[in-house]
């Protein structure tokens, strides 16, 4: 988008967080992606949940995989480490870091080709095995850096800017990762910041594996008539189910809002989420509800976003594996060897 | 009547077994009893790649030399399984024994003039004894036991100790099975005149302090006491049950004792991609992890290899080959993925492999690749086999010195970063081609970089430049050749005579090829020998070619990919390495090897050089 790099320098009026970090530190390298790129604006708002969140950047691992949507990462947190792995292959990667160092904020971006066309299988293990991070799809239903084939979640019936119908069923990969055993499942329009950057910040807080899938337009190759994942398509097809507000802090909300308007979901970290309900009842911590309605809403044709699930008190890998607190990469010599006296008894054993 | 074998610690004694009738712990008893009684042994597992009901085959070389390769022949088969008779009474050596069970008559013609009878009827004595099917079956395999005890005349007291070990606390089946012991032994006493077989077990003092354990086991041990916090794996025989040995140690060793808490994670993965990249996100994260597989396991994490290897991220597998190529012959050993280890991954790439040629050497060097794999920053390859993983062999005790510290490489600090360090990630800053690197999360402001499998410059900032790239490239090459200088050394074994002959062999094959130079060796064939532990190849390697006219290169595949490597690496003539070629999926031997090394030695002493050679 900015192909002007910001100067440096910070202005002294700009505001810093709790963490002492103003939003600039959050930023990252120049993006090179297409003008209007919805990746861009996901970026940003990512920067946004950070800033808001008083992350200290360099607590963020950034993990992806393979296309425009892995190249993102660059452009968000600078400060922190990132890694740009092989292309499906991020989850496996993720699994391994967040297992090196449970302290970190792990951050997975993905595309819809890297997750559910060649990364399908780790898209859905990263899933069940509960890996404590924040998994956003990037998803424009196309492949852009090989210039406009389908990907496999281009809606059956969408048309290619070539011209060519799409007639392969398309992958939902909130569907997914909610039958996968995600915890956290959210899916939002990358155009619609309001929507998108308290989800980002709920789904970070989410002690385990949280999943976002944001519908991003891609200027250059599905943007156009005849696209499912246009801007103008989704701006009329979008069903908003909700709007969170995302609250840190164990107190009680106490602002009334009027009966059957709002619910107030506490998650195990002691961050409220507050939903603003928007359409119909919904209530988001019934799984098998979730998943009618997300097939309702495919079966309409409608995007329907907003949080679509959340278990408030999950558990993760960490827990399964019954690791201890401390960083597996903080033990040394003295933590994890047992030593010659134990040796000696191992090979009295083997005699 | 035929000749009888005469041999004492001396023989070679096959069981020919269902798979899944229990006979496995009967047959190891019957090892471990002759072992304890100060006389070596060799046992080896041929088994199928089934479950139950297929044919499966336990050898026990009995060795007062302690020559623990595979011998070749046999010289009593213990014939338990009706589906192979045929070919397992055809193996047996003239001269040699056939026991079996007598309980049903056999015509004549199902045995042999030349091998001596001797009949047991174990299925009637089980019978008689026991009414439940699951009993009937496991101890029959024990009532066998109990009458070779008496034919060969192993200490019936060792067996008992044995039982006794087996079976502590669980006074009721050590009983159950000391009187099948006894039912074996007093049935031989009262119908087998003896002296029958003269085949016999003595006393000896020849084990010392060594330890009989699996390869798989002892490389799972040193990965727990090299430091390794996460292994990633799938299951894939030969190498499942080094993970799952790894899982068992550290249940033992690595639980916190306030907490009960783990200090490691496990991972059994949907596929081996995921193994290796679980491997490289936590090696990319600072916790040392490996992850264990074999051929077919490896051919699927290439892409992710040559990952680590670009982006210079640790990581050790251990990969205990089996037969190639595709699925191949998953239950027979080779040693045939040393190519696809060595340069696997598209581009120019190259990768540490390390060559251990027994449980004890699984032990030191896949402690020894969580060191290397940290200070190289690179994939590191414990190429070990079914033959040296999965079967039990007596080795040298495992050795740790109180003092060792992980040496976990270059590695800046948020101290060093505050200091005023320069840090560029792929920086060569001590002329070996290693760079530093920072662990996620360092500092808040200083040492975060991308690390990525496109080409980029000193600073982590990706390029596409030539001349960037070719600095990269080179700079890796240089590291490469670091490591041909830390990682482990071939070992030399020279003939007492000057010889203008030479061999070189690695891993499984160590103890075949010590017996074949002795039997080279008696024969007036000197040769020296040069064992290979490490790829990138020491410098001694191409000084111990240069110094011999001929060079026999040992190995179990049939391209001479050892060989190949050599050839790639160093300057000269193709001729001078011949290959010694042993790959049907049975270990080597040593009267393979000495034969056509014997063999092609004639040829060459005769023979001028160019034609010998073509």
């Amino acid at each position: 988008m900015t192909y002007i790099a910001k100067p440096k320098l910070h202005h002294p009026s700009l505001v810093k967080n709790k963490a002492g970090y103003t939003r600039r530190d959050y930023e990252g390298a120049v993006s090179t992606l297409c003008a209007g790129c919805g990746h861009d604006s996901i970026s940003a708002a990512i920067i946004q949940a950070c800033y808001e969140l008083d992350i200290l950047p360099h607590q963020v691992a950034k993990l992806s995989g393979i296309g425009c949507s892995s190249k993102a990462p660059t452009y968000f947190v600078g400060a922190s480490h990132g890694f740009n792995t092989v292309h499906g292959r991020m989850p496996s990667v993720m699994t391994g870091a967040n297992l090196a160092n449970r302290d970190l904020i792990y951050m997975g971006v993905s595309g819809d080709g890297d997750s559910a066309s060649i990364g399908l299988g780790q898209f859905a293990h990263i899933m069940r095995r509960g890996v404590n991070m924040t998994y956003i799809v990037m998803n424009n239903g196309v492949y852009g850096l090989t210039k406009g084939q389908f990907s496999a979640t281009a809606d059956k019936g969408s048309i290619s800017k070539k011209g060519v119908a799409n007639s392969d069923e398309s992958i939902d990969l909130v569907s997914l990762a909610i039958l996968m055993g995600a915890t956290f499942v959210g899916r939002s329009f990358s155009g619609d910041k309001h929507q998108l950057v308290p989800l980002i910040k709920a789904a970070m807080a989410h002690k385990g594996a949280a999943f976002l899938d944001v519908v991003s337009p891609c200027v250059a190759f599905n943007n156009h008539a005849g696209s499912t994942k246009s801007y103008d398509y989704v701006r009329e097809h979008n069903e908003a189910l909700n709007r969170i507000d995302f609250i840190e802090g164990r107190e009680e909300i106490t602002t009334q809002y009027a009966p059957g308007t709002m619910t107030t979901v506490q998650q195990h970290d002691g961050s409220w989420l507050r939903l603003r309900k928007l359409g119909e009842e919904y209530d988001p911590a019934d799984k098998i509800a979730a998943m009618k309605r997300v097939q309702e809403g495919l079966q309409a044709g409608e995007v329907v976003t907003g949080l679509l699930y959340v278990d408030p008190t999950p558990k993760d890998l960490h827990h399964h594996l019954n690791t201890v607190e401390a960083p597996l990469n903080t033990l040394s010599t003295p933590d994890l060897c047992p030593g010659p006296a134990a040796l000696d008894k191992i090979n009295a054993s083997l005699r | 009547m035929p000749q009888a074998l005469t041999a004492v610690n001396d023989f070679v004694v096959k069981f020919a077994n269902v798979n899944g009738s229990g006979s496995a712990s009967a047959n190891e008893l019957f090892a471990r009893a002759i072992l304890r009684m100060g006389v070596p042994v060799s046992p080896r597992n041929i088994f199928p790649s089934n479950i139950q009901g297929l044919p499966t085959w336990y050898e026990v070389r009995v060795t007062e030399k302690s020559y623990l390769g595979r011998r070749g022949g046999v010289d009593m088969m213990v014939a338990m399984n009706p589906q192979t008779w045929a070919e397992d009474v055809k193996e047996i050596e003239p001269g040699g024994y056939l026991f079996y069970d007598s309980t049903k008559p056999m015509p004549a013609s199902a045995f042999r003039e030349d091998i001596n009878i001797v009949g047991v009827p174990l299925t009637a004595i089980t019978n008689a004894t026991y009414t439940d099917a699951r009993q009937r079956q496991l101890f029959k395999n024990i009532i066998y036991v109990g009458a070779l005890s008496i034919l060969l005349d192993i200490d019936p007291e060792e067996i008992k100790k044995l039982f006794g070990e087996q079976f502590k606390g669980k006074e009721k089946l050590l009983d159950s099975n000391v009187k099948a012991l006894n039912l074996g032994r007093d049935w031989a006493t009262q119908h087998i005149e003896p002296g029958t077989v003269k085949l016999k077990v003595k006393r000896a003092n020849n084990v010392g302090n060594r330890i009989f354990v699996e390869g798989n086991n002892a490389a799972a041990l040193g990965a727990v006491y090299g430091g390794a916090t996460v292994c990633a794996w799938y299951p894939i025989t030969p190498s499942s049950s080094l993970a799952e040995a790894f899982q068992s140690h550290c249940k033992r060793l690595r639980h916190d004792k306030e907490s009960g808490k783990a200090k490691y994670a496990i991972v059994q993965a949907e596929d081996e991609l995921a193994s290796i990249g679980i491997v490289i996100g936590a090696g990319w994260n600072g916790s040392r992890a490996f992850t264990s597989t074999s051929g077919p396991g490896i051919s699927l994490m290439t892409e992710f290899i040559g990952l680590a290897s670009f982006a210079e991220v640790p990581a050790v597998l251990v990969n205990v080959q089996r037969g190639g190529p595709s699925t191949g012959m998953p239950t027979r050993t080779q040693q045939s993925d040393l190519l696809s280890c060595a340069y696997a991954s598209n581009g120019d790439t190259k990768h540490v492999l390390l060559f251990p040629e027994d449980p004890k050497e699984c032990f030191d060097f896949t402690a020894d690749a969580l060191d290397l794999a940290d200070r190289l920053q690179t994939p590191v390859f414990v190429m070990t086999d079914l033959d040296i993983g999965m079967n039990h062999r007596l080795c040298e005790p495992f050795v740790w010195d109180e003092k060792r510290v992980y040496d976990r490489g270059k590695v800046i600090t948020a101290d060093d970063l505050d200091a005023g360090k320069t840090f560029g990630r792929y920086l060569d800053v001590d002329g070996d081609g290693i760079p530093f690197r920072t662990y996620p999360g360092t500092h808040p402001s200083k040492g975060s970089y991308f690390t990525r499998g496109t080409t980029k410059d000193e600073f982590a900032r990706y390029s596409e430049e030539g001349a960037v790239y070719v600095r990269n490239m080179e700079r890796l090459q240089k590291k490469f050749h670091t490591a041909a200088r830390i990682a482990p050394q071939p070992l030399r074994y020279s003939s007492p005579k000057a010889t203008r002959f030479g061999v070189i062999y690695f891993g499984s094959t160590s103890p075949a090829m010590a017996e074949a130079l002795d039997h080279l060796e008696e024969a007036g064939n000197h040769v020296n020998a040069l064992r290979v532990r490490a790829f990138p190849f020491a410098q001694a390697v191409e000084d111990f070619i240069h110094e011999h006219d001929r060079v026999f290169v040992v190995e179990q595949n049939r391209d001479g990919q050892l060989r190949s490597m050599i050839m790639n690496d160093f300057t000269l003539d193709a001729r001078k390495l011949v290959p010694v070629l042993h790959y049907d999926g049975t270990p080597i031997t040593a009267r393979f090897i000495a034969t056509d090394i014997a063999k092609k030695l004639a040829q060459f002493k005769v023979v001028p050089f160019e034609k010998a050679a073509s």
